[in-house]
């Protein structure tokens, strides 16, 4: 068999003799190569973030919404009819004993204007037992207070990035601020938290009670309704005994008869981690396999190309295999070009594909994230691409007649 | 012993549904050292038997004993170590590997041989020098006359140290005075390394440089005598 560095200078001058047909060849690896890099680092960053958020809701957490559980548990309600209300949280608290605090959570994004300033950011209604789960002080100002609560008054507490938005140096204490047009007096602000793991800001909140978002700023369709409640168990194992009570009392307090499916969806933390991350993936798969097809068709590409470029130099076989090329040199030399083509469109595509992940993850909301090993994976199956559909035009060319070959035309 | 012996080789090609033969049961000797031409009429069959000397082919029938060894029952590959080791091709059409430097493809022969690059290099260099073309070492084949790229071709026949050469119409695409130059060359190799060479041509004037000069006619061998010069 030939030297490695003689079959690779003869293999890149074939490549470089033909520049545009080599480039527009390895184009459907470099697409591949590219995606897969793209696909695994979204995937791989969606469900760090996922863990990172997880962390920072607090601790021995149960969380309610509205809507109907499949059997796989895919599907976690959103979207679904509101079933939910404040009062089913109460009775939770007060009548099962492994809950110790049962907080409403009614939100919805939405614009807020301080004098000529506005922000938009997410406005939850809750009371006092919300900060209590997520062990969140105040750094100045006042807590709801009951009486807050029962008239449904019109305060806020802020956290920091708001109040950075809205009143820069001045302090926000006793101002007034709107919400949809509707004055709030600020009560409060919250020590400022910083970035949660997937770099989410907790610090850009607005609270305001319960009752007032109920009542004043968000559009319900029954009285007293709440998006979800958020529970909190004496310890971590009761996240997971507490659930059938709280189904049944749930059950009771709905009227749903034997018959009738679960219209609330009951889950801790570890379950919700668990979801969320089958969702994500199912769709790394997905698009893992959109990516594994490009590949796919890429080594068509490359195999087709090394077909017709098997046929073009058939003289020049004839010529080697008449000065003594055995059929293994004629296949590694071919074999080597399409290897050369498809790591060339590997490493074009890792380049294109690293820049894509560092692109999605400053521009869009998905958080990304790339290891080695999401790298090297698509990289080296590059070159397995390039083995395999390489090998039987190479082969074909090494089965030529060097007679034959060398009257060709 | 004799370096080449071929005895009742015929060769046929399948034609609708007979056998059309081109050689009719060749004998022929050659000893090391000679310079024999094979001449004959267009179609009499000297390439074919020019193939199968080579190696290049097998005969469809008889037997080739080259330097001592069997060789028309052996595989393609070792078919190609022999071409590799023992014999050099002339081609009328020089087949020299386009986009390819003289230099390196003086060297091929050796690359399959499994020569170290550096040395593959300097006997190249030497060879090419040999016949003339040390300015032109670095010169693509487009870049170079005919009777140079001939020239090219004559030193990768003989770089490898292969002793027989065989050449096939190496003058036909040549005028007169580049023809005189390649025969020179051969003449030279013959008489002054001792390499065997072997030349099929249709021109009296080329053939009268060998030894020894066969005629074929209609596949098989009308005359075979020393060139008396
Ligand atoms: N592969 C082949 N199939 C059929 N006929 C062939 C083949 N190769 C050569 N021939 C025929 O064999 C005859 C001899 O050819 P060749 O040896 O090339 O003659 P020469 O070199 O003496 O001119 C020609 O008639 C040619 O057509
Ligand atoms: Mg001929």
């Amino acid at each position: 068999m030939i030297d490695a560095r003689t079959i690779f200078s003869i293999a890149t001058r074939a490549i470089k003799a033909n520049k545009m047909r080599s480039i527009l060849t390895s184009l459907g690896i470099i697409i591949g190569v590219a995606a897969v890099i793209v696909m695994l680092s979204v995937g791989h960053g969606a469900q760090t973030s996922i863990q990172n958020e997880m962390k920072t809701m607090g601790s021995n957490l149960i969380i309610i919404r509205s809507g109907v559980a499949t059997s796989s548990g895919a599907r976690s309600g959103h979207g679904s009819k509101p079933t939910m209300k404040k009062s089913d949280g109460d009775a939770i608290q007060e009548k099962i004993e492994a809950i110790k605090l049962a907080a409403p959570v009614l939100e919805e994004t939405t614009q807020i204007v301080y004098g000529n300033a506005n922000w938009s950011t997410g406005v939850t209604g809750t009371d006092r037992r919300m900060f209590e789960i997520k062990e969140w002080n105040l750094s100045y100002g006042r807590m709801f207070s009951s009486t807050d609560i029962r008239s449904a008054a019109k305060v806020a507490i802020l956290g920091q990035t708001v109040v950075n938005e809205l009143f820069g140096d001045v302090d926000p204490l006793g101002k007034t601020i709107r919400i949809k047009g509707i004055p709030f007096q600020v009560i409060g602000v919250l020590i400022p938290r910083g970035q949660s793991g997937n770099g989410m800001d907790q610090d850009d909140v607005v609270y305001i009670p319960i009752t007032t978002a109920q009542k004043k700023v968000m559009g319900i369709s029954f009285p007293d309704q709440v998006k979800m409640i958020m529970l909190q168990a004496i310890d971590s194992q009761s996240t997971y005994t507490a659930q059938e009570e709280i189904r049944e009392l749930l059950r009771q307090r709905h009227n749903l008869g034997v018959n009738k499916e679960d219209d609330f969806v009951i889950r801790n933390l570890t379950q919700m981690m668990e979801m969320m991350e089958s969702s994500t993936k199912v769709m790394t798969i997905l698009l893992g396999s959109i990516a594994s097809i490009s590949l796919l068709v890429g080594g068509i590409g490359i195999m087709n190309i090394m077909l017709v470029s098997v046929t073009e130099r058939t003289r020049e076989i004839g010529i080697r295999m008449a000065i003594g090329a055995k059929a293994w040199d004629i296949r590694w030399q071919f074999l080597t070009e399409s290897l050369v083509l498809s790591l060339i469109g590997g490493l074009v595509g890792v380049v294109i594909g690293l820049l894509g992940s560092y692109l999605v993850g400053v521009f869009s909301s998905l958080p990304t994230k790339v290891s080695l090993l999401y790298v090297l994976l698509p990289f080296s199956f590059s070159g397995m691409v390039g083995l395999f559909f390489g090998f039987y035009p190479a082969y074909k060319a090494s089965l030529l007649n060097p007679i034959n070959a060398l009257r060709y035309e | 012993m004799s370096l080449i012996e071929l005895k009742h080789i015929t060769k046929s090609y399948p034609l609708e549904d007979t056998q059309l033969k081109i050689l009719k049961g060749i004998n022929l000797n050659i000893e090391k050292g000679d310079f024999v031409a094979i001449m004959g009429p267009s179609g009499s069959g000297k390439s074919t038997l020019m193939n199968i000397l080579g190696c290049l082919d097998k005969p469809t029938s008889g037997t080739y004993v080259l330097d001592g060894q069997r060789v028309e029952n052996l595989s393609a590959d070792e078919l190609a170590d022999i071409r590799n080791r023992k014999i050099g091709f002339v081609f009328q059409g020089f087949n020299l590997l386009s986009r390819t430097s003289a230099l390196e493809n003086v060297e091929l022969p050796m690359v399959y041989a499994n020569v170290p690059a550096a040395q593959r290099e300097e006997r190249a260099k030497k060879a090419l020098t040999k016949v003339g073309l040390r300015e032109r070492m670095y010169h693509m084949p487009n870049q170079l006359s005919g009777g140079q790229q001939q020239r090219v071709a004559i030193a990768r026949a003989v770089v490898n140290e292969a002793p027989i050469i065989f050449a096939d119409e190496p003058t036909g695409n040549l005028d007169t005075k580049m023809s005189v130059e390649i025969m020179n060359l051969f003449t030279k190799l013959n008489e002054d390394l001792g390499r065997t060479i072997i030349l099929v041509t249709h021109e009296d004037d080329i053939a009268h440089y060998a030894k020894r000069i066969i005629r074929i006619v209609d596949g098989e061998i009308h005359s075979d005598e020393k060139n008396e010069k």
